[in-house]
């Protein structure tokens, strides 16, 4: 009976239900991002859109760069970003208020906003609709990019990857420097 | 098979929300997770054309490259809204005019 129903089943049609559900999360979280006032609220909306593009990225054949969008935006920027709501509360505010956490900043000029934002994907889509794309090579889903990517940091974009590092070195290290309190 | 279409149309939707979340927001902080969401959104335009290039994934490197110096700008950004919040105590940006005055 359940081989039966596994066989009869059509995974491209589940593949696309499941690229819609992680499109959904990823939509829902940002459309959240947007309209609401909690700080708090936001960070948690952002890491279900980063989650949900990870999923995505699964979709178009990059695992690689899905661990890695997980690791780096999920457990390095935004538990940066939360830290830094955590640390720009305002004391007074949060001694007296009943409920600590909730941190609220409100929109300006929100009307304008949204409306070039609606304009821009509206023009986006109109791009997207009219171009033609004549895609060339075909894909390739069931081999993992791994290696190939490690083959090419190592032969192709071994001056860039170096580089990157130094950046990321400097970066660092002039960010602690500007954030260490000063003696005064 | 998924079409392209549909990575470009989620693609050019987080980038929309994306620019209206760093043009309405007062706090900088969420300012800078609107930022992020245009950043990501250009990655998934670059993860998506790279499927068709499986040979060379020249698309997946410049992700990659993307985000290291996302995570650096991040770094950077968190380090001076750091203290800017030191200074004005606030981190409002409608407040924080004090060259205007």
């Amino acid at each position: 009976m359940l081989d039966e129903l596994l066989k009869n089943l059509d995974y491209t049609l589940i593949k696309q239900i499941a690229f819609a559900a992680f499109a959904v999360i990823t939509v829902g979280g940002a459309l959240y991002l947007l309209f609401t006032k909690n700080v708090l609220y936001a960070a948690f909306s952002l890491l279900l859109t980063l989650l949900g593009i990870a999923g995505l990225f699964v979709f178009a054949g990059a695992d690689f760069l899905a661990v890695s969008q997980i690791m780096i935006y999920v457990g390095g920027i935004l538990i940066l970003l939360i830290f830094g709501i955590m640390l720009t509360n305002n004391k007074n505010f949060q001694r007296t208020n009943l409920q600590p956490n909730k941190i609220e900043v409100g929109h300006h000029n929100r009307f304008w906003a949204v409306l070039v934002a609606v304009l821009l994907f509206l023009g986006f889509l109109k791009i997207i609709f009219e171009a033609n794309f004549h895609i060339i090579g075909k894909q390739i889903h069931n081999s993992s990019s791994v290696q190939q990517i490690g083959v090419n940091l190592m032969t192709d974009y071994i001056f860039a990857f170096e580089v990157i590092g130094i950046f990321l070195l400097a970066a660092l290290i002039g960010a602690v420097y500007i954030a260490k309190k000063e003696k005064v | 098979m998924i079409a392209i279409q549909n990575y470009l149309v989620i693609s050019a939707l987080l980038f929309s929300i994306g620019l209206a979340i760093a043009v309405t927001k007062r706090n900088a902080i969420l300012i800078l997770m609107g930022i992020e969401l245009m950043l990501n959104a250009v990655n998934l335009n670059l993860v998506a054309f790279s499927q068709y290039d499986p040979n060379r994934l020249q698309g997946q490197m410049f992700v990659l490259f993307i985000m290291v110096v996302a995570a650096a700008e991040i770094t950077v950004a968190l380090a001076i809204i750091l203290k800017l919040y030191d200074y004005f105590k606030n981190l409002d940006l409608d407040e924080i005019n004090s060259l205007k005055k």
